[in-house]
């Protein structure tokens, strides 16, 4: 039966599956309180999670999201169910702390992951047409990389309390977000009275959802990345096939809930500087690429007992502080007195950007194995 | 002699570009060591993919898959 289903699951409908659950889950949450094409992103909400330990202070973007749990804790649910929980680390730990610091960088210069990107999309944010090219550039650089015998080199097998590291980090949050201790006068845990961070769904149902999803992702291998990874790399449209029926169902749903409004300026959460829009996701796209996967599947990864990708999720959060402390996200578009004012970034933010690009690169060109052609 | 590929400990993708590399040196049956089930997974859909036969052995926790043409 375990067998028949890990079958299921890893064929053609069940990746489909994952992507139409995600894409029906995701507009829901919205529309129960998570902020506008914004269901679920992974970068968004790794921040938020920042923000609410006090990592930075932006105070409109500090909230212990559910989802993030969820997901960590779904995925572990999934493989000690199907006897793949497996303790392993040890695969260049440091450098992919640094991927996850610069992925969260690009992410939010655009102000998504690619989930969102995708449920931008789904929202008629015309701006996410060029996150997603960003992306696949960014990612077709990496497959360049690998070509050319790019590897972090192996894991290795470890102590099974090692994965339950990340799991655990979790649980805590979750007590954290439960019983909303403040531990110092003006100190945290905050949560945003107002903007992005405010928005939220109800406990139980973030909590709910985020272990549906982790779960079903564990079991599919969910990952946004390796689905335009494995076209470009090897021509398998297995993993995009998910991140297709994402993209189609989170459409539909949108329609359904009437959150669907097409256009490029002044889209909820959004900016419409092209440019640093493309460039953003270019670098995160490389990022998740040398890493081996989109930020959901590093969660995911984390809560089966990868301590790599753990530690990629620690860099995203640590990035997300960064970006914030040092005013290199990207800011939206506004509309004053009815004119849009185009959002986008500061001159850090630029620079921090390209420094990105140049180190990821950096980290594709120096570590490639010799003997591969 | 079959042709080895130890692919423990690695990540995807690169248990399957390991595989499509012995593929392409066309030396059969090749040998796929893996340890993980995505790993399986993954090289199992490749090779299937590309219109080989298929044989996955446990071994302990690990995965001995035997490609031939």
């Amino acid at each position: 039966m375990s067998e028949k289903l890990t079958r299921f699951f890893a064929s053609r409908w069940g990746i489909i599956l994952a992507g139409a659950v995600i894409g029906v889950l995701a507009p829901l949450l919205q529309k129960l309180g998570n902020p506008p094409n914004m269901g679920i992103c992974v970068a968004c909400f790794e921040r938020d999670i920042a923000g609410a330990l006090g990592l930075h202070r932006a105070s409109v973007v500090q909230y212990l999201r559910p989802e993030i749990i969820g997901f960590v804790l779904g995925a572990m649910i999934a493989a000690y169910l199907f006897g793949e929980f497996k303790a392993r680390a040890g695969s260049a730990p440091i450098v992919r702390f640094f991927l996850g610091v610069f992925a969260m960088i690009g992410a939010l210069a655009f102000l998504g992951c690619p989930w969102r990107a995708l449920l931008r999309l789904a929202g008629g944010d015309l701006n996410a047409i060029l996150g997603l090219a960003g992306l696949t550039t960014g990612i077709a650089i990496g497959v360049w990389f690998l070509k050319s015998g790019y590897n972090l080199g192996r894991a290795t097998r470890t102590y099974t309390a090692v994965g339950w590291i990340m799991p655990l980090f979790m649980l805590g949050l979750l007590l954290l977000r439960i019983f909303q201790p403040q531990f110092s006068k003006d100190g945290p845990i905050f949560f945003s009275q107002s903007g992005p961070g405010s928005l939220h769904a109800p406990l139980l149902i973030s909590l709910g959802f985020g272990l549906i999803i982790g779960f079903l992702a564990q079991r599919t291998r969910f990952c946004t990345m390796g689905a335009i990874r494995d076209v470009i790399l090897i021509r398998d449209f297995h993993l995009i096939s998910g991140v297709g029926a994402l993209l189609v169902v989170a459409f539909i749903m949108n329609l359904i809930l009437g959150q669907v409004h097409f256009g490029f300026a002044g889209q909820p959460i959004a900016h419409s500087s092209y440019l640093w829009n493309f460039l953003g996701m270019t670098l995160a796209g490389l990022a998740f690429a040398l890493a081996g996967g989109c930020p959901g599947r590093q969660l995911f990864l984390s809560g089966e007992g990868d301590g790599d990708a753990a530690v990629f999720v620690l860099g995203m959060i640590v990035g997300a502080a960064f970006s914030h402390n040092f005013a290199l996200a990207g800011s939206p578009d506004k509309v004053v007195e009815g004119v849009v004012q185009t959002g986008g970034l500061t001159p850090a933010g630029m620079i921090a950007v390209v420094l990105g690009l140049i180190i990821c690169i950096a980290i594709g060109f120096t570590m490639r194995e010799k003997s591969a052609s | 002699m079959a042709q080895l590929v130890d692919a423990r400990g690695l990540s995807c993708p690169q248990p399957v570009l390991l595989t499509k590399k012995a593929i392409a040196a066309g030396q059969f049956p090749i040998e796929v060591l893996v340890d993980t089930v995505t790993s399986r997974e993954n090289v199992r859909r490749m090779a299937e993919a590309s219109g080989y036969t298929v044989q996955v052995e446990q071994i302990g926790e690990e995965f001995k898959l035997t490609i031939r043409k």
